[in-house]
């Protein structure tokens, strides 16, 4: 048995778009996410976080390379085969509003996993699951015949959280499940993730643009840029010591919720991102780096041990 | 005595619905000196875009501005007929939004857009707005001005999209901006550098009412933050002050929940509850609900708000006691 639950090896996916250009939307990422363990994956919009997040649950497919689950390989497999394993893999989404049907009830909703995977049988058992899965996510039973216009964002994420528990999974995605959520409701539902994980022995991988989130409730992180890991290492080494000019630039930009820092002088990141159809050579993010040299521009930097962190930058250790 | 670009008096704003009145802007009063960028804070809901769209003078029926005084470098506006008002927007007062994509013309190419700003509002040539909207463009640093003139929106990036829209909003050099969540669709590396562009139009002379639901853009740019609950005013400050010793137990809620996670505590602090219905407000403190400080007082009478030391007033029967 693999110590990783889930393992990607040089996973890439283009998407075409016109003018026979193809977007790499992800390029030859290799990760590994223990059993247990909660991986936060952050990067600006465009870097590919989701479709990494897709292509590890199998909702898409790889243009090159491999996604192993407990060691055994789900990206050759015929449909029938990984279909047992489709259970054990489970997203909550990041609009609350959109995922749910409007035209069903709280019970169907969270039913129709149940249903589907024959988890009960009969009727009542199946309320009765659904009643326990409220209770898991904090909702109250009278909520059963209501339907999602009746909640708010908060609750709404409370049912899609349900819907994705309902089938007992090993592994969940949560793609930005608190950004459109507010400050005071974002941090009851992350209180109720981490209480899930440990109650129920969850593997995460946390997708999120908000760095503070992400630190709350990962292990380790994953930094992303353009389609290319950056940094990846345990969540209080990389923001204690980012080694990677690109995580530095993301961690100094978040405004702090502290007015005595005002008026001190920012770097900021200068020009506009590079385009993902037509990406730099050598390294993805030398045309903004600040410490770029030419050895940037021709060689594009592998991930490498540094500290208790792997960095794909080629002058980390002198930064 | 600090000039006020800016002054609103006992604003409300009531829409009429099949279920019953609401009162979205329920009685607000709210100040924006010259040369300064001042901070509406709140969760959704909370009335803080209806306010700035009331001081535009952008209600849409079934809502309308049932009374109050809405006060523009020394002139009440709130009183103008709707042409009147119309000439003020754009040049007087403009207003950039949350989504870019959404307040551009798709099909328009982005610097015509921003010229006919120009055009509308002053006697001059085709000829000359182009060069002034090159100006502007400049100005909000858009890189390589003259070719992105001819770019559709599609075209550019959401940073960039958001650059347009402030230029198309400053072009005319207003007194007044109102930012609604200028920076909440972008990412942070983008957020940063919009904001100082908010810094560098506060030194120009452009004063900036900045609507937001995050603790931390407010406190890198605001001078002066009010909290907006329910309807309602709930705290005003300083920024300084309102961080270093915020008074209403829903202020001090919204900055445990930001520390919370920030010093990543065993368990996140949480405001209970949820943000009420308009059309079911509790009797006395519209908070009452969700506080654990609350006592029998704080159901019955609604507080009012309280000057505690200069400049910082609260809304909270315990906080004044």
């Amino acid at each position: 048995m693999s110590e990783f639950l889930l393992q990607a090896r040089e996973l890439t996916k283009d998407f075409p778009v016109s003018g026979n250009r193809r977007v790499h939307a992800v390029s030859g990422v290799s990760l590994e996410i223990r059993d247990g363990e909660t991986l936060g994956l952050v990067g600006e919009s465009g870097c590919g976080k989701s479709t990494l997040g897709r292509l590890l649950l199998r909702l898409i497919h790889p243009t090159s390379g491999e996604v192993l689950f407990r060691g055994q390989s789900i990206t050759g497999m015929s449909e029938k085969a990984f279909h047992p394993l489709r259970r054990q893999m489970q997203l909550v989404f990041q609009d609350p509003y959109a995922s749910l049907d409007p035209r069903m009830s709280v019970r169907d909703l969270i039913a129709e996993p149940i249903i589907n995977w024959r988890l009960c049988d009969g009727r009542e058992a199946v309320t009765q699951k659904v009643v326990e899965l409220l209770e898991a996510v904090g909702l109250q039973e009278e909520f059963l015949y209501r339907y999602p216009h009746q909640f708010s964002g908060g609750q709404r994420q409370r049912i899609g959280i349900a819907r994705a528990i309902a089938v007992d999974p090993a592994f969940i995605v949560c793609d930005e499940p608190v950004s459109a959520l507010d400050v005071s409701v974002q941090n009851q539902i992350l209180n109720l993730l981490k209480a899930l994980k440990s109650s129920r022995g969850l593997t995460y991988l946390f997708i999120s643009h908000d760095l503070s989130v992400v630190r709350y409730l990962s292990d380790r992180i994953c930094v992303m840029f353009l389609g290319k890991v950056c940094e990846i290492g345990p969540t209080e080494a990389v923001y204690r010591h980012p080694r990677h000019p690109y995580t530095r630039f993301l961690l100094d930009a978040v405004p702090l919720p502290d007015p005595s820092l005002r008026g001190k002088e920012l770097r900021l990141l200068e020009g506009e991102p590079p385009s993902p159809t037509n990406p730099p050579p050598g390294c993805c993010f030398h045309t903004r780096c600040p410490h770029a040299q030419p050895r940037c521009a021709r060689e594009a930097p592998p991930l490498r041990d540094i500290g208790e962190a792997q960095v794909a930058c080629h002058f980390a250790e002198g930064l | 005595m600090e000039r006020m670009t800016l002054e609103v008096r006992h604003l409300f704003v009531r829409f009429r619905t099949e279920k019953g009145v609401i009162t979205p802007v329920n009685d607000v009063s709210l100040q924006v000196p010259e040369g300064s960028i001042v901070g509406i804070v709140g969760e959704s809901a909370c009335g803080k875009s209806m306010t700035a769209r009331a001081v535009m003078g952008l209600v849409r029926a079934p809502g309308e501005v049932t009374g109050g005084e809405i006060i523009l470098c020394g002139r009440d506006i709130a009183s103008l007929p709707e042409k009147a008002r119309r000439q003020l927007r754009g040049s007087e007062i403009s207003m950039i939004f949350q989504e870019p994509m959404t307040s551009l013309n798709p099909v328009m190419k982005v610097g015509k857009q921003v010229a006919e700003a120009v055009l509308l509002h002053s006697r001059c040539t085709w000829r000359e707005a182009r060069e002034r909207t090159l100006a502007a463009f400049r100005d909000v640093e858009i890189p390589e001005p003259e070719a992105r003139f001819d770019c559709y929106p599609h075209q550019l990036s959401g940073g960039l999209r958001q650059r347009v829209m402030i230029a198309m909003a400053t072009v005319c050099k207003p007194r007044l901006l109102i930012a609604d969540e200028p920076t909440t669709a972008l990412d942070v590396t983008v957020e940063a550098q919009i904001l100082k562009l908010l810094e560098k139009l506060r030194d120009a002379s452009t004063s900036v009412l900045l609507i937001s639901h995050n603790l931390g853009v407010i406190a890198r740019v605001c001078d002066r933050v009010y909290v907006m609950y329910a309807g309602q005013i709930v705290e005003q400050a300083e920024t300084e002050v309102l961080f270093k010793r915020p008074l209403h137990p829903y202020t001090q809620g919204l900055f445990w929940s930001v520390s919370s996670l920030r010093e990543g505590c065993e368990t996140l602090k949480t405001i209970p509850g949820v943000v009420p219905n308009l059309r079911h407000l509790p009797e006395g403190c519209s908070f009452s609900l969700r506080c654990d400080r609350c006592v029998a007082a704080c159901e019955k009478e609604a507080p009012g708000l309280v000057e505690i030391e200069p400049g910082h007033a609260v809304r909270c029967l315990l906080a004044t006691r």
